[in-house]
Parts: structure tokens; sequence; C-alpha cells
């Protein structure tokens, strides 16, 4: 019953596609018995398409509209209108095409170290303009969300959850403390901070597990609806 | 019906401590005195960039607004604006009086954040006083941490075995602190595995990150008297597709059976697929990732794992680097700031004093 559709859709655009789609699943699959020449091959493929896809869309949406294009506005406008701000504008749009450039500066052992300034003015910018942002998420946010709840008891149960948070806060930030060796009343905070971390782990682990799951039941759920049929 | 045009007010001003792109606008309590009998429950609000120019809806503004007040957003800096409230309908067509001209003016300190300021500049000045120690030779003494005493063992056992070492620093980009802890980490192990003449392979997931991880290796076989022995082919760019590269590694571990793993940096869904097949070829693992979520996986996997803060302690710990000893001294000390003010916090919180609380808010 269901050999006729599957017949049927292989001869169809999106029937082909399901076919592949089925093929290379159940070809990346194989991986769990062993590595195989099947699974290499759609391991190949994935990497192969998904590397061309990269190397298009870095073109499309940074190459060309943030160097290619500006450069050659900036061109026009410095030949055609012309003055002093046109130079300055092009000069300035430069600067950051250069620092790219310098990028394959690799190529040349000779000169490979001139890479090395783009590199660190990329990853000091990057780690720089992060500081700001951690310092507020990470901080500032986490010691008004521990302690503003104290500003709300209106229970009993409203105290002790913010207590709970607070000791859980208290605990976990001292077993992140390096220069004290976890011996002694310092130990056992960091025990309760490490029983903190445990009930973390263990539920996060259940719940992306669980994610993980309805990942798979999608997959299965393709091949045995969309490609064999055999579910409604 | 004939437009009618009537007193009343809206305020125009600049919004604070912003890019130069908003504008509030406010009003008095609606319904206006004219319209007092109809009392429409919405009005629209309109804008324009000339008084006598046309003016086009942008937002609806509603009498049950408590806050009375919208901020219209992404205006041009410098720009003047005009702006007024209409209601119509069958019976009356009604305009308040045109508010405005008012700009948007760009701000270069947001007022907001200044305890941001403060923090980074406690901060700064922590780590900046103990880098300095550091440098001056005092001794900053750091815990042992467990993962990090099983590297030297990890690395002899693949030496031992006559396999190689597989590094990874998963999927995070270059300016993430976890790549740049990976990339001092890797810095230090370049230098042991050059000794042993133990081969390193590190399939990579970013561009960048493959030229920051070839120069940092490269430096540590040089380091280590062993600049022959740096093959730049064994670190490599695989693909920036999460689970291309999962595949990929997957493979290679597969066929060049490293004896052991290292997983340091940013990861996602790959680490338990990393680690899972590491695990089922026998090779000796050890992991550190800021990525919370991700921990879980690795401790069921691996056989150490450095949990969130160790991973930057890691490069300091192996490097005995100065700056990054510091750094991580000055972060303690800053840790042992934030216990007490949340202590402090949580009593005066139960005092019902707001004002201390207030300190840690941010826009």
């Amino acid at each position: 019953m269901n050999s006729g559709l599957i017949c049927v859709s292989l001869f169809t655009a999106d029937g082909a596609g399901i076919w592949i789609a089925s093929i290379l699943t159940l070809a990346i699959y194989s991986f769990l018995y062993k590595d195989n020449p099947i699974y290499r091959f759609s391991e190949s493929l994935l990497i192969g398409i998904s590397v061309g896809f990269l190397l298009v869309t870095t073109f499309d949406t940074t190459l060309l509209p943030k160097a290619f294009e500006p450069v050659g506005k900036g061109l026009s406008v410095m030949f055609g209108i012309g003055g002093f701000g046109s130079i300055i504008s092009f000069i300035w749009l430069l600067i950051p095409v250069a620092l790219g450039l310098l990028m394959f500066a690799r190529f040349v052992p000779k000169y490979a170290w001139m890479s090395r300034v783009a590199l660190a003015l990329y990853i000091g910018f990057g780690a720089g303009a992060s500081i700001p942002a951690n310092m507020q998420s990470y901080i500032l946010r986490q010691i008004d969300a521990t302690i503003r709840p104290f500003l709300h008891i209106d229970s009993f149960w409203s105290l002790i959850n913010a207590i709970v948070i607070l000791a859980g806060l208290i605990s976990t930030l001292f077993y992140f403390f390096f220069s004290k060796e976890q011996k002694g009343a310092f130990g056992k905070i960091t025990r309760l901070g490490t029983f903190y971390l445990m009930i973390f782990f263990g539920a996060t682990f259940g719940y992306t597990v669980m994610a993980r799951i309805s990942l798979l039941i999608g997959r299965l759920t393709f091949l045995l609806k969309d490609w064999l049929g055999l579910i409604s | 019906m004939p437009l009618q045009v009537f007193a009343f007010e809206l305020y125009i001003s600049d919004q604070p401590n912003d890019d130069g792109t908003r504008l509030t606008v406010e009003w008095d309590p609606l319904p206006p005195d004219d319209l007092r009998s109809i009392d429409p429950e919405i009005y629209s609000l309109l804008r324009s960039e000339s008084p006598d120019g046309e003016f086009t809806s942008i937002d609806i503004v509603s009498r049950l607004d408590p806050s009375r007040r919208k901020i219209d957003e992404n205006l041009a800096t410098g720009r003047s604006y005009y702006y007024k409230l209409a209601y119509s309908d069958s019976t009356i067509s009604w305009e308040s009086n045109v508010a405005g001209p008012a700009a948007p003016e760009e701000n270069w300190y947001n007022r907001s954040r200044t305890n941001v300021l403060i923090g980074i500049l406690i901060t700064g000045a922590f780590v900046g006083i103990f880098i300095i120690l550091g440098r001056k030779g005092k001794s900053l003494y750091l815990r042992p941490i467990a993962g990090l005493n099983a590297m030297d063992e990890a690395i002899g056992r693949a030496t031992e075995m006559g396999k190689p070492i597989l590094y990874s620093s998963g999927r995070g980009k270059m300016e993430r602190p976890a790549s740049i802890a990976s990339m001092n980490i890797l810095g230090s192990v370049a230098e042991k595995v050059a000794s042993y003449g133990t081969p390193l392979i590190f399939p990579n997931n970013d561009p960048v990150v493959t030229a920051v991880a070839q120069e940092v290796a490269r430096e540590g076989y040089t380091k280590a008297g062993h600049a022959d022995l740096y093959n730049p082919d064994n670190i490599y760019f695989v693909t920036d597709s999460q689970f291309g590269y999962a595949a990929a590694v997957d493979g290679i571990m597969m066929r060049e059976r490293p004896a052991t793993n290292l997983f340091f940096g940013t990861f996602e869904a790959e680490s338990l697929i990393l680690a899972e097949t590491g695990n089922s070829i026998g090779a000796i693992q050890i992991a550190g990732t800021d990525s919370s979520i991700q921990m879980a996986f690795f401790i069921v996997a691996c056989d150490f794992v450095l949990i969130g803060e160790e991973l930057f302690a890691a490069s300091g710990y192996l490097s005995g680097d100065p700056q990054v000893v510091g750094t991580l001294k000055g972060s303690d000390y800053l840790k042992v700031i934030i216990i007490i003010m949340i202590l402090f916090g949580a009593v005066v919180g139960l005092l019902n004093q707001e004002w201390f609380v207030n300190l840690f808010l941010t826009a």
C-alpha cells in the first residue's frame, strides 16, 4: 500500500526532495552503528554544502554591501563630485576594508605578521564592547534580582524563597573563589554551592534531553509520515 | 464635516540618555473638554517634519493609558518634528494644537548606566592592582583545579599510545571570553605537546578562531623549542555549520582515534555529540565551557570538566601569566564585594530601603 505512494512521490519535485532528505538522514544515523563510507559521503556533502553556503552568504551579506558597493560609491563620488570631504569619507571607508585585506597577508609568510593587527583590533573591540553588557546582565541584574524580593516579603514562604536563592547565589559564588582552598567552614559553604550546581545541571540536563527527544520525534515523524506514509 | 482645532496641548521633549533617535510625547488627561460628550477611547498620534506639512499617523493613543506618554523611535538626530493628536468619526473631526518643533539630541553619556561604569571601574581597579602585584613578583595563590591536574596525565597518555590529541574550542566567535581563554589554554597545551612530539589536531568552526589558533599554537611550539614540529595543516577550518562541524569532528575522531580530547570554549548542542563519540573511542576527555546548559552534558560524558569560571582560571593556572592570574585574583575580590553587597542589600531590603536596591537597576 505504502510502496505505491513512495514510487509516486519519488517522481515529483517535492517527493524527490523528501527522498534525498530521508536517505541522508539514514546515512547520518548509520554512524550510530559505526563509521562507514555512507556516513563519510553524507558528512562530506554536509560540510561541502555548508561551506559553499557560507561563501555565498558572506559575499552577499558582507563583502557586497559593506565593501564593494560602498567603495564603488565612494570612488564615484570622489571622482564625480570631488572635494576634500569626499576624499576624507573615502579614506574612512578604506580603513575597515584595508584591515579586512590584512587577513590575506597570512598567505604570504614574510608578511603574515600583518594579519595580527586586524586580529588584535577585532578581538580587542569585541571583548571590550562585551564588558559593559556583561557587567549589566551578569552582575548588576543578578544582584538586583537576588535582593529585590526582600523588598516584597509578604509571607513566610516568600521569605524562605528569597533566602534559598540568596544562599544559592552566595555559596555558588564562593565555589568559584580561586584564592582560597576549599577547606574548613569555607569548604562547607562551597560544598553547599556544589549541591546547587548539581541541582542546576540535573535540571538543565533533563530539560535539554526533553528538547532533543522532541527533535528526534520530529525526524522520525518525517521519515514515517512524509517519506514512508506509515502514519497519518 | 469641518475640521475643528481645539486648544489641547501636547508636550514634546527629547528622550534623555539615548542615541538621538527618540522623542517623548506627553499629553494632558483625555478627553479634551470639547470631546467630553463623545469621550473617544482611541486617538491618532500624528507626526510631520513641518507645521504646515502633511501629518502621518504614527501610533494610536488610548485615553486609558495611565502613563499619558509615547516614545517615538527611529527618528533622525537633529531633525525637527511636529506632533498633534487627532480624532474623527461620522460626526466630528478633531485635532489638537500642533506641538513642536522638537529635535532628538544624541547623548554622549547615558546617566542611567552610571552603576555599570562604577562597576567596571571597581573591577578594573582590582584587576589592575593584582596584575601589577603579579608583575612585581608577588606570589598569587590559586587553588588546585582537578581537571587541570589531569591535563599532564592526558597529554602523557596520548604520547605513550602514539596517538594524537584532539582540541576543540566549540562554536564561539573569537571575541567571546571563553574563546580567548581557550586560546590561552591552547598555548600551554601546544607547548607541552611540542616537547613530547605528540600531534595536535584542531578542527575549527570559525575562520578567525582558526587564524588565532594557528598563531597561538605556532608560538607554543616555538616556546618549547620545537618550531619545526608545528604543522599548520593540523589546525584548520572545517565549516561554520553547527552540525556539519559536529559530523566532521565525529568523523575525525573515528578515523584518527585521538587518545585525548580537549574541549575548551563555547559549546552548543554539539557538545554531547562530540563528547559521546569521544567516549565511545575510549579517549580521555577534559572539557571546560561557559555555556551553562552544555556543562551538564560534558559532566556525563567527559572524565574531567572545568565548570564555568574554572575555564578562565585554567588559562591563568596553566600559563602562570601574571596578567591572567592578576585578572583572576581581581575577580575573586570583586566576588567578595558582590557577596557583601548582596547580604547588605537583603538586610536593607527587609527594612524596606528601596534606594539601595535601586542602585543595581539598569536601563
